[in-house]
């Protein structure tokens, strides 16, 4: 034992004070994205591809220089049934416009659920599953409905947390964006 | 003697339970409830953490296990199931990881370590035991142990 | 007027238990007494001081002030007095000066202890309680202050202050937002105290080993002053955990009683490394050898024991137990690190001194078997802590995959989840091995015993632990598993009977009867005895496990009224199913279900779901039968609106279950036997002559 003393004790030591610190290191980590809260006006946001239920693919780069309004939803959501029509009222305001474009993503939810809900609602904007939850982990949202509103420049440019309350509050924020240039 | 025909008893119970299995196989296309829970007892949904799918009481998971009998009515098999589900939602809905990657590491790690201590500790042992000779006269007697039952108690105070 | 009090007394005790850590620092520096007095009696006034502080909360939680921002949040007009007053650990705030209280009083009861033969270690016990006390007290203080009123100012807004902010005037909600309904069971009600009284009681053997690393006493003075300690400690966190798992098997309607959730296992680790150290501190004893290994275990099930509080309370995990999110993290991760970083500093520095001469003459000695015992249970906690941290590892990591595209299908950063299923497949065969020794090591000597003695304690009991065997394959069970897990049951339960046995006949012999014989045994070595009764204790609480484990059936089915549904050799009717709103605010759907045992009538059930308009969650109660053969357990998971014309159960026989809770009552009082103070101590002068036995506190 203690001719050896010397020499593990410094492999343990090392070890000992290796594991401590990696340890520390994650779950500092893990502690500072739980309080980060979700994105926030100005940072840039997250690339994302969404597949459309109707098999479209759309990326982040397709969306350079459009006023994206990107709506996370779930069919199991109570609140969401509302929001949609306002959404959906707000969409037909601008659908003849090239720059801005209303995203619907749903959320840990089914198909076949997902697309009763549509349907039901009458949403005509492209709306796709959120494919491993990517979306939202990227937003870092932290429920539904949260909608994100990014600019041109593709900014965060407004956060909503729960649902819209009518179709004014979409208008206004989209409006001011479309101004600013 | 009492306490072993007890645990026999207690066996025989449990022999019997164990006589009849739980869910009898339904035929294709309408799967039961209790084929439904079997397999959404392996799925966790991500708006209620750590509760299996199988009892959360949540609109989202009564959804996910309508999914689940839609699936098996198609004829997916469990591990298709599993897979289609952590495609759509990621990996984090399977009760334990794939283990691909990184997470090859939760099933690699805990057996390395045990392993590890076990191989230095049994290393250990021959060493401290190869060190002094041994001095101690083993105990072989009835009379012995009572001895050594008192020693031990007296040596307590 | 009274959070006024509180809020004082709490502000007092925080200043004093800063003085305390100064003073006593100082004392120890200058080698001066009366610094290190005046530190002892400046810790020593905490307790009374928060006493008054959780009394005056205790008061305005009875008396339902919902001006203070915590009684509105877990209290309501509809909640009963038992559940008002035990709502102080219903929160956040609320329980972190409930442990804070606990600690001082742990704290209080070992100032009054007699230190004079411990001066060199008294500064530095007091400087690591007064310390984590004030670092508690802190966060009270400063992030989550349960005193906190609600103010209005002229605009209409509302916003909490300690006192009236100018032009605001008192806002006092109508009715609070009543307590979780999770927390509203009679198992709530007691487990959490149970609990945080298991995790507080730790801080007095952690700090007297870091006093002992401090000074640099390599004896074992400080073991011998904090054995019982220790073992109160570790009574109450089985108790807590025993407690929490009867809580979760009635309450979270999931059928079972451990779901191997996170904060489940926070609570769990230090549980198991506290278990080792029970088992290595004796080798201490006994033979003076592995000082550093007990060093190390009980420093680490005292960092586990932050370390789980943290994970709970910080929002870092998830979990049903969880609380609130809350600001307390960044500080608490401080707190951690500072503690986890100071503990390994002193352990490495005083490691080459703690070491001792190992001496092993056999490897079926009782020291090298206890090594094999920690072994197996660092074992567990390994794969424990393992399964705890990769979630937060898989998502964390995927900075590294971000970083450096070529990895990035390695460090994905997606989340993992760590189910039951790892846990109990990687940690069966370590129980089942630990069990096993559990059998044999009380069996082998110190220093040395040969196969042959040990053949001779054994063979008796593992003759008939074979019959047992044979009657469970006769009885048709045919599960290996299971046949190897009962008979490793049964093998263990009957070699420490027998030991028992053993013992009490061999008093026989010199001439007392049999059951003064047995009770004399038990009384003069209450903790060997204490030690095997907590083994059976185990060994029950095994049988139950692998009864509910291995044999559990469920089914579910909608049923019509008047429709049966059938699992094993029971049946359930559905009868009628009835809504009704209760006077705290509850409206229950309630379900009466009859039950048939082999086509006769057994018993009826009443499972029901409550939903609680307060805080619009709903709770599903099963409607139980509880035998030691087996439970019927029945959850009501849906019901045709209105007319109730069929309802949907859920239904489970859980083979054996109850014996964990009969093996929890039998642990608990081995644990007690064990721990209980020896009123008859015999004089000094013979245990001198006893030559060498170290006198035991």
């Amino acid at each position: 034992m203690t001719e050896e003393t010397k020499p593990t004790s410094i492999l343990g030591r090392v070890l000992a004070w290796g594991l401590l610190i990696t340890l520390l290191a994650l779950v500092g980590m893990q502690l500072r994205s739980s309080l980060q809260g979700v994105l926030t006006r100005g940072e840039q946001a997250p690339d994302f591809t969404l597949v459309t239920f109707d098999g479209q693919t759309i990326t982040s780069a397709d969306l350079e220089g459009k006023v994206v309004v990107l709506n996370i939803w779930a069919s199991w959501c109570l609140p969401c049934k509302d929001e949609a029509v306002h959404l959906e009222q707000a969409w037909q305001h601008y659908q003849s416009r090239e720059d801005v474009i209303f995203l619907g993503v749903a959320y840990v939810d089914t198909e076949r659920e997902s697309l009763a809900f549509i349907a039901k609602h009458g949403v005509t904007y492209p709306n796709g599953p959120d494919l491993g939850t990517l979306i939202y982990t990227s937003f870092r949202a932290r429920g539904v409905p949260e909608t994100f509103v990014i600019n041109k420049l593709g900014e965060i440019a407004s956060v909503k947390i729960g649902p819209y309350q009518s179709v004014q509050e979409i208008i206004t924020v989209v409006d001011r964006l479309l101004e600013l240039e | 003697m009492r306490l072993v025909a007890f645990l026999i008893a207690a066996g025989l119970l449990l022999a019997a339970c164990a006589g009849s299995p739980a869910a009898a196989p339904a035929p294709q296309g309408t799967p039961s409830a209790d084929q439904v829970n079997a397999v959404a007892k392996n799925l966790y949904c991500p708006v209620c953490a750590n509760v299996p799918l199988d009892v959360c009481g949540t609109a989202a998971c009564a959804q996910w296990r309508g999914q689940i009998a839609d699936l098996l009515a198609e004829g997916y098999t469990e591990q298709q199931v599993y897979d289609y589900f952590a495609a759509q939602y990621g990996q984090g809905v399977l009760a334990v990881p794939p283990a691909r990657g990184l997470n090859w590491l939760v099933y690699l790690l805990p057996p390395a370590v045990i392993l590890g201590a076990g191989l230095l500790l049994a290393r250990n042992l021959r060493r401290w035991r190869q060190a002094p000779a041994p001095q101690a006269k083993p105990p072989a007697t009835e009379d012995d142990y009572t001895r050594k039952l008192e020693e031990e108690l007296d040596a307590r105070r | 007027m009274i959070a006024d009090l509180g809020f004082f007394a709490l502000l007092i005790a925080f200043l004093l238990a800063l003085y305390a850590c100064a003073a006593a620092a100082v004392g120890s520096r200058r080698r001066e007494q009366r610094w290190v007095s005046s530190a002892r009696s400046a810790i020593i006034l905490g307790f009374p001081l928060l006493t008054i502080a959780c009394a005056s909360l205790v008061y305005s939680l009875a008396n339902l002030d919902f001006q203070m921002q915590y009684v509105s949040q877990v209290t309501s007009h509809s909640m009963p007095m038992y559940l008002r007053v035990t709502a102080l650990w219903g929160g956040q705030a609320g329980s972190l000066l409930f442990w804070a209280w606990l600690m001082a009083a742990f704290t209080f009861a070992v100032m009054l202890r007699e230190w004079r033969r411990d001066r060199d270690l008294e500064p530095w016990v007091i400087i690591v309680t007064a310390a984590t006390l004030a670092f508690f007290l802190a966060l009270i203080l400063f992030f989550e202050n349960p005193f906190l009123r609600y103010w209005q100012g002229i605009t209409g807004t509302v916003w909490t202050a300690m006192w009236q902010p100018t032009g605001a005037q008192p806002y006092i909600p109508i009715d609070g937002n009543g307590l979780n309904p999770l927390l509203r069971h009679p198992g709530m009600i007691i487990h959490p105290p149970m609990l945080y009284i298991g995790f507080v009681a730790f801080v007095v053997p952690f700090a007297f080993a870091i006093g002992a690393l401090v000074t640099g006493r390599s004896d074992d003075r400080w073991i011998r002053v904090t054995r019982r300690w220790t073992l109160i400690a570790w009574l109450f966190l089985s108790l807590g955990l025993i407690l929490g798992s009867r809580w979760a098997y009635d309450v979270l309607g999931w059928g079972g009683y451990w779901g191997w959730d996170p904060v489940e296992i926070a609570a769990f680790m230090p549980w198991l490394t506290g278990t080792a150290f029970l088992h290595s501190v004796m080798i201490q004893e006994k033979r003076g050898m592995f000082k550093h290994w007990n060093m190390l275990l009980i420093i680490l099930t005292y960092c586990l024991v932050i370390f789980g509080t943290f994970l709970t309370r910080s929002g870092v995990l998830s979990s049903v137990h969880a609380f609130a999110q809350s600001a307390i993290g960044p500080m608490f991760f401080g707190f951690i690190a500072l503690t986890f970083g100071v503990s390994l500093a002193l352990l490495s520095k005083r490691w080459a001194t703690l070491k001792s001469e190992v001496e092993m003459t056999s490897l079926l000695s009782r020291e090298s078997l206890f090594l094999i015992n920690n072994l197996l249970f660092m074992g567990i906690l390994v794969i424990c802590f393992w399964g705890v941290v990769f979630p937060i590892v898989s998502e964390a990591s995927g900075g590294i995959g971000r970083a450096i595209p070529a990895l990035a299908h390695i460090f994905t950063g997606q989340r993992a989840t760590v189910g039951p299923i790892f846990y109990e497949s990687a940690t069966g065969p370590l129980w089942a091995a630990l069990l096993l020794l559990m059998g044999i090591a009380p069996l082998s000597a110190w220093r040395a015993s040969t196969a042959r003695t040990l053949g001779r304690a054994i063979w008796k009991p593992f003759l008939i632990s074979l019959v047992v065997l044979a009657g469970l394959l006769v009885g048709g069970m045919r599960q290996p598993l299971a046949l190897l897990a009962l008979w490793i049951c049964a093998f263990v339960l009957l070699v420490t009977v027998y030991e028992f046995w053993r013992g009490a006949r061999a008093r026989t012999n010199r001439g007392e009867n049999f059951l003064q014989a047995f009770w004399r045994l038990v009384a003069r070595n209450r903790r060997r005895y204490g030690g095997y009764i907590i083994h059976i204790g185990v060994i029950l609480i095994a049988v139950g496990v692998i009864g509910i484990e291995l044999f559990q059936q469920e089914t579910q089915g909608s049923l019509a009224v008047g429709e049966r549904m059938h699992l094993g050799s029971y049946s359930i009717e559905y009868e009628s199913l009835a809504e009704f709103e209760t006077p705290d605010g509850r409206l229950v759907d309630r379900a009466v279900v009859n039950v048939f045992k082999d086509g006769q009538p057994l018993t009826q059930l009443y499972p029901r779901r409550d939903f609680y308009y307060e805080s619009q969650q709903a709770m599903t109660i099963p409607g139980l039968r509880s035998t030691l053969e087996d439970d019927i357990y029945i959850l009501l998971v849906d019901w045709e609106p209105v007319s109730a014309s069929s309802a949907t159960f859920k239904m489970y026989v859980n083979p054996l279950v109850n014996w964990i809770w009969l093996g929890g009552f039998v642990f608990i009082f081995g644990t007690l036997v064990a721990s209980w103070p020896e009123a008859d101590a015999l004089p000094q002068r013979s245990r001198a002559r006893l030559g060498g036995t170290p006198e035991r506190a």
